[in-house]
């Protein structure tokens, strides 16, 4: 095998790696039963399938320019995907949706009790508001 | 490479089927915003895969953008379901 062959064989290894991780990603947000559980399975096609899928296109583009806007797509990726997630997940534990008896540890529950005690003492119109 | 090109296609397009389930079914605004991450992963890997099956780095611009400004949904739609409280 030619060395140029040899790059397009991991590079399309790499690619279908990436697609099975979104798929992965697929099944789990269909099958999972809350928020949390299913936060977790979409991280995998955010980081790890989309670097994947960056690697194998850099290993069939091979240029430099190409190369360097694709680690600059992965990094942005990896600098977004956490923020996102934070959100949604701060958002998520409050409500009801979350699967408490799923839960192994839950080590935001001592600082809920603080926080309530907190916003005990503001005005009722505004404490909604803060629930972020 | 054409082989990896359509096991990749159908592979996608079963995730962003099983995604597009779970945010027709909700049941929570934030189901549906995870989802769509998912979704827009989806899009992006399929962009990718393409730029490496034709060897043509046109769309990978699109990459860059898709990658910046894709948490932006999620984190406003986060915002606003905070502002309704717990139900």
């Amino acid at each position: 095998m030619t060395p140029d062959e040899i790059l397009d064989t991991v590079a399309g290894i790499c690619l279908v790696a990436g697609a099975l991780l979104c798929v992965a990603a697929g099944i789990a947000l269909v099958r999972f039963p809350d928020v949390l559980s299913r936060m977790h399975a979409a991280a995998k096609p955010q980081v790890l399938g989309l670097l994947l899928v960056l690697l194998g296109c850099a290993l069939r583009l091979r240029t430099g320019v190409d190369i360097t806007t694709l680690v600059l797509v992965g990094l942005f990726q990896l600098a977004t995907a956490p923020v996102a997630a934070h959100m949604v997940g701060r958002t998520a534990y409050p409500h009801d949706d979350i699967r408490r008896d799923l839960l192994i540890t839950d080590e935001l529950a001592g600082h809920i009790d603080r926080i309530r005690a907190d916003r005990a003492g503001e005005p009722e119109e505004t404490s909604p508001v803060r629930t972020a | 490479m054409t082989v990896v090109a359509v096991i990749v296609t159908v592979l996608l397009v079963a995730a962003g089927g099983l995604t597009l389930v779970r945010i027709i079914r909700g049941p929570s605004i934030l189901d549906r915003a995870v989802a769509t991450d998912v979704l827009l992963a989806v899009a992006v890997a399929a962009i990718a895969t393409e730029a490496a099956y034709s060897r043509d780095a046109t769309a990978l611009p699109v990459l860059v953008v898709l990658a910046l400004v894709g948490f932006v949904g999620s984190v406003s739609v986060a915002r606003f379901a905070s502002r309704r409280g717990p139900k």
